[in-house]
C-alpha cells in the first residue's frame, strides 16, 4: 500500500477521534472570542496577544501532557503541583546562578521527578492504593519538605537559562517549541512504542491486558515516572521564567486539577484507555483562551472560574 | 500438537473445585468439555491458561511438561485460551487488540503497519470480510468480536485453543458462523478444546467428549458412542442424599402472577407462585434467570408484560415500588448487593425498614431482636459489622432484612451460594417457614438436587423463554434437557 494511501485511510480516524470535538470547540471560541473583541474596538488576533496566550499555556501544557499518560493509564496525578515547586528549587539551587551548572541542575531535576514518578507508581501497584489518595499523599510529602525547608524564593537560574524562558526563534518563543516537543514525544510513545500501546490497554481494562500479557504493574509504574518528568520540565521552565525557584509556583498555578481540567476537556476519558494528546493540547488551548478573553473583558474571576469548570 | 492434563486438582479457601482430572486433547480434533454449572469446567481452563496453578497434577505438551505460572506461559506454549468473557480493548481497533502484549516492533517503534497486514492476512484465513483491522472492537458486533477473539488467539501461533462458552452470547445463525471456524481451525491441525452445554453444538462438533461432575473426570467417550440423553444422564446423574423439609401440601390463591413478562434478556414468560408455594427457577448461565427475579423486583423492569399482585395488577418499576408493594428480593452477590458490610448486623437488619416503610421504623430493639432470631443468627451481638461474620449468617442477615418488611412474595437468587452445609439447612427451613406462613416463594438455584429438593413446581428457562414446567420431585435429567433445549413433552402441572 503506498504512503499516500495509508494517509487517506488515517484521516477519517483523526477526523472521528476523541479530540476532533475540542480541536472544533477551541475553533469556535477563538472566532467568538475575535469578534467579540474587535466589537468592543480592540484587537484581538494580533501576534502580541496570541503569542501571550501562548506562552501562557507552555507550564500547563507540560504537566497536561504528562498527567494525560498517567490518566489514560487508568490512574491520576495530584502530587504534579507541589513537585512543579519542588523541582524549580532543585534548578535554582544546584544552578545557583553558575552557567557551569546548567547540566547537573537539570539533571538532578529529572532525577528528583523520576524517582517522585516512581514512589508514586510503587505505591499505586504494590500496595494497591487507590491513585487518587497515593498521589495526594506523596504530595503532601513533597509540601511537608517545601514548607519546612523555605520561606519563598530561594537559588537563582543563571541568565543563560533564563533564556529558555524568554528567548525567541523568530516569533515563536522557545518555551512554545518545548511544549510542542514534549507534545510529540508524548504522541510518540502512545502510538508507535509498545509501553505506550500498553498504557491504553491498562487502562482501559488491567485484566484484559493481563491476561493478554501485558506488564501491567510496569506499565502503570512508567505512566507515572512520565508524568513526574513532565511535571520536573514545567518546574524547570518556570524557574528560567522566575530567575529563581519558589515553593509555591506550582500550587498557586493549579497546576494539579487544571491539567485534569485540560486533559478531560480534551476528550480523554477520565478513567483511562481513550482519548491522547492531541485532545490535551487543544484542551489547554481553550483554556488559555477563555482565560484570555475574560481578562480582556475584565470579567468576574468567579465567573470565569465557573466558564472554565466543565 | 497433543495437550495431556493429569491428575489436576484444586481448591480455593478448602474448597475442592478440581479433584483429580485427567484430560487429553489430540491435534485436530474437536473435544468437548461437558458438566453442570460448577462442574469446574472453566476452572480446569484456568489452570490450562495459567491463570490459576493447579494444587496436585501436570500439564505436558507433546510429551513435555509445563508449569504455567502465569497466561503468558502458556502463550508461549501454544495454548490460547478464549474466556467466556471476552478479553478485548472496546476502545482499541482489532490489530492493536490482536496484537496486545506482542506487538511487532522495527526500530524501536510499534510496526503498525506490519500489524495491519498480519491482522488483515489472518482475517482473510479465516474468511472474515465484514470487518477490517482499522476497525474499532467496539463498533463490532459480539459475534464478530468473538472473531477476533479467535484472530487473537492464532496471532500467537496457538496450536492448542480452548473456548469457554463461545456461543453463551450469540445468535443462533452467528452459532453457524462459529462452528464453521471450529472446523477451519482443526482442519488446520489445531486442537480444539470446546467448553458448552448446549447438546446440539457439542454432537455436531466433538470427537471426543469428557464429561466433569462436581469436580471430577465422570468419562471420556467418542462422541459416536453417545445419544444426547445418556450425555445429560452422564452430567446430573446422582443419588439425591440431602434432607430437605417436607414440602407444602395445601397452597393458597395466585400471589404473583407474569403475563408475558419481557424485558432484554426474556421473552414472553408467563408464571404463577401461589400463597404457600415454593417454586424453583431452572437454567443454564445465561438463559434469564436471574433476569427475570430483577425485572419482577423492578431492577431492571419489564418492558413489556404484566405482574399481578393478589390478582391485582402493578407497575413495579423501581425496586422501591416493589418493596412497598411486598415484593422482596435476596441478590446473588450478597457482598456486593446485599449488604452494606461496613455496617452493624442492626443497621443492616433494619435497611429495608429505614428506606421504604418509615412508619413501621420504629420498631424498636424487641423486634430487631425477634428477627434475628427468626432467622437464627449467630454473631457476638447486633453492633458487629457484618464483615466480620461468615458466608451462613451474613445471608441470615440479609433474610432478616427482607423478612423485616413483611413481604408477600419473596423472591430468592441463589440464596444458598457460598455457604456452609449448616447454613443451607437453615436457610431451607427457614425459606419452608415463610412459604407456610402465606408467603410466595420464587428461588432461582443452579445446584440442581437442590432446586428439585426445595421446589413445589419448576419452571425451566431455555434462553430467555419458558421451556417448560416440571412437577416437584421431576428428575435432574428432565430439568436439564428441558434447559439445554432438548425438550421433553411439555409437562401439565395440575393447578
Amino acid at each position: 500500500m503506498t504512503a499516500l494511501a495509508e494517509r487517506v485511510r488515517w484521516a477519517p480516524r483523526l477526523a472521528t477521534g476523541p479530540a476532533a470535538g475540542t480541536w472544533i470547540a477551541l475553533g469556535l471560541v477563538v472566532l467568538l472570542a475575535a469578534a467579540i473583541v474587535t466589537a468592543r474596538g480592540g484587537d484581538y488576533l494580533t501576534q502580541a496577544n496570541l503569542l501571550n496566550m501562548l506562552s501562557r499555556t507552555t507550564a500547563l501544557g507540560i504537566v497536561a501532557v504528562g498527567q494525560t499518560i498517567a490518566i489514560l493509564a487508568g490512574s491520576l496525578d495530584l502530587s504534579v503541583a507541589y513537585l512543579i515547586g519542588l523541582t524549580s528549587l532543585i534548578a535554582a539551587e544546584v544552578m545557583a546562578g553558575d552557567p557551569a551548572m546548567i547540566v547537573p541542575g537539570v539533571l538532578a531535576v529529572l532525577a528528583a521527578s523520576a524517582l517522585v514518578g516512581l514512589v508514586n507508581g510503587l505505591v499505586i501497584t504494590k500496595l494497591q492504593v487507590n491513585a487518587f489518595i497515593a498521589t495526594l499523599g506523596v504530595g503532601l510529602v513533597i509540601k511537608g519538605i517545601l514548607e519546612s525547608r523555605y520561606e519563598g524564593p530561594a537559588g537563582s537560574v543563571p541568565v543563560l537559562f533564563q533564556r529558555l524562558g524568554y528567548d525567541r526563534i523568530g516569533p515563536i518563543p522557545v518555551a512554545v517549541l518545548l511544549m510542542l516537543a514534549v507534545a510529540g514525544a508524548a504522541a510518540l510513545f502512545l502510538h508507535r512504542t509498545r509501553a505506550g500501546h500498553h498504557v491504553y490497554a491498562v487502562g482501559g481494562n488491567v485484566e484484559v491486558a493481563r491476561l493478554s500479557g501485558v506488564p501491567t504493574t510496569r506499565t502503570t509504574v512508567l505512566a507515572h515516572v512520565i508524568c513526574s518528568l513532565c511535571a520536573g520540565v514545567a518546574g524547570l521552565y518556570l524557574a528560567s521564567r522566575l530567575g529563581a525557584g519558589a515553593p509555591y509556583v506550582g500550587t498557586d498555578g493549579g497546576y494539579d486539577l487544571e491539567s485534569i481540567a485540560a486533559v478531560v476537556l480534551g476528550g480523554t476519558v477520565l478513567a483511562g484507555g481513550r482519548g491522547g494528546v492531541s485532545g490535551t493540547v487543544a484542551g489547554v488551548l481553550l483554556l488559555a483562551v477563555l482565560d484570555n478573553l475574560f481578562d480582556q473583558l475584565v470579567l468576574d474571576a468567579f465567573f470565569k472560574a465557573s466558564c472554565a469548570a466543565p | 500438537m497433543t495437550l495431556a492434563m493429569a491428575g489436576i486438582s484444586k481448591s480455593f479457601l478448602g474448597v475442592g473445585v478440581l479433584h483429580d482430572v485427567d484430560l487429553d486433547v489430540r491435534a485436530g480434533e474437536v473435544h468437548a468439555l461437558v458438566g453442570e454449572n460448577g462442574a469446574g469446567k472453566s476452572t480446569l481452563l484456568k489452570v490450562l491458561s495459567g491463570v490459576h496453578q493447579p494444587d496436585a497434577g501436570t500439564i505436558a505438551i507433546d510429551g513435555e511438561e509445563r508449569t504455567f505460572a502465569n497466561p503468558r506461559h502458556a502463550q508461549d506454549a501454544g495454548v490460547a485460551i478464549i474466556h467466556q468473557e471476552f478479553t478485548l480493548l472496546p476502545e482499541r481497533t482489532v490489530a492493536q487488540n490482536v496484537f496486545l502484549g506482542r506487538e511487532p516492533v522495527r526500530r524501536g517503534l510499534v510496526d503498525t503497519v506490519a500489524m495491519e497486514h498480519a491482522t488483515a492476512a489472518l482475517l482473510a484465513e479465516i474468511g472474515e470480510t465484514g470487518f477490517g483491522p482499522d476497525a474499532v472492537v467496539r463498533r463490532l458486533s459480539v459475534a464478530q468480536q468473538q472473531v477476533v477473539e479467535i484472530v487473537k488467539a492464532l496471532a500467537t501461533d496457538a496450536r492448542i485453543v480452548a473456548m469457554d462458552e463461545p456461543t453463551a452470547a450469540l445468535a443462533e445463525h452467528e452459532v453457524a458462523l462459529l462452528t464453521d471456524l471450529v472446523r477451519r481451525l482443526t482442519a488446520r491441525g489445531i486442537a480444539v478444546l470446546y467448553v458448552s452445554h448446549r447438546m446440539p453444538e457439542i454432537f455436531a462438533l466433538a470427537d471426543r467428549i469428557t464429561v466433569l461432575k462436581d469436580g471430577a473426570r465422570v468419562t471420556t467417550l467418542t462422541a459416536a458412542e453417545l445419544e444426547p440423553p445418556t450425555l445429560v444422564r452422564l452430567m446430573v446423574g446422582r443419588p439425591l442424599s440431602a434432607y430437605y423439609p417436607p414440602r407444602a401440601t395445601e397452597f393458597g390463591d395466585v400471589r404473583l402472577e407474569v403475563r408475558g413478562g419481557t424485558a432484554p434478556a426474556i421473552s414472553g414468560i408467563d408464571l404463577t407462585v401461589r400463597a404457600g408455594e415454593v417454586v424453583g427457577v431452572a437454567g443454564l448461565q445465561g438463559a434469564g434467570r436471574t433476569e427475570l427475579l430483577r425485572a419482577i423486583f423492578g431492577a431492571d423492569p419489564f418492558t413489556a408484560g404484566d405482574v399481578l399482585l393478589d390478582g391485582r395488577p402493578v407497575r413495579l418499576s423501581s425496586p422501591r415500588r416493589a418493596i412497598a408493594a411486598g415484593v422482596a428480593m435476596v441478590t446473588e452477590d450478597r457482598k456486593a448487593e446485599g449488604l452494606a458490610l461496613a455496617q452493624s448486623v442492626r443497621e443492616n437488619a433494619l435497611l429495608v425498614l429505614h428506606a421504604v416503610f418509615r412508619r413501621r421504623a420504629r420498631v424498636g430493639a424487641a423486634r430487631t431482636r425477634d428477627l434475628l432470631a427468626t432467622v437464627g443468627l449467630r454473631s457476638a451481638g447486633e453492633d458487629q459489622e457484618v464483615r466480620f461474620l461468615s458466608g451462613g449468617n451474613q445471608q441470615k442477615v440479609v433474610l432478616a432484612k427482607w423478612l423485616a418488611a413483611d413481604p408477600r412474595v419473596l423472591l430468592l437468587d441463589e440464596p444458598t451460594r457460598g455457604i456452609d452445609v449448616g447454613a443451607k439447612a437453615a436457610v431451607h427451613e427457614l425459606v419452608r417457614e415463610q412459604a407456610e406462613a402465606g408467603m410466595a416463594v420464587l428461588m432461582v438455584c443452579s445446584e440442581l438436587p437442590e432446586l428439585i429438593g426445595m421446589s413445589d413446581r419448576i419452571c425451566v428457562l431455555h434462553e430467555g423463554r419458558l421451556a417448560g414446567e416440571l412437577p416437584a420431585g421431576a428428575s435432574e435429567e428432565d430439568v436439564m434437557a428441558l434447559a439445554t433445549g432438548h425438550g421433553v413433552p411439555h409437562v401439565e402441572v395440575p393447578r
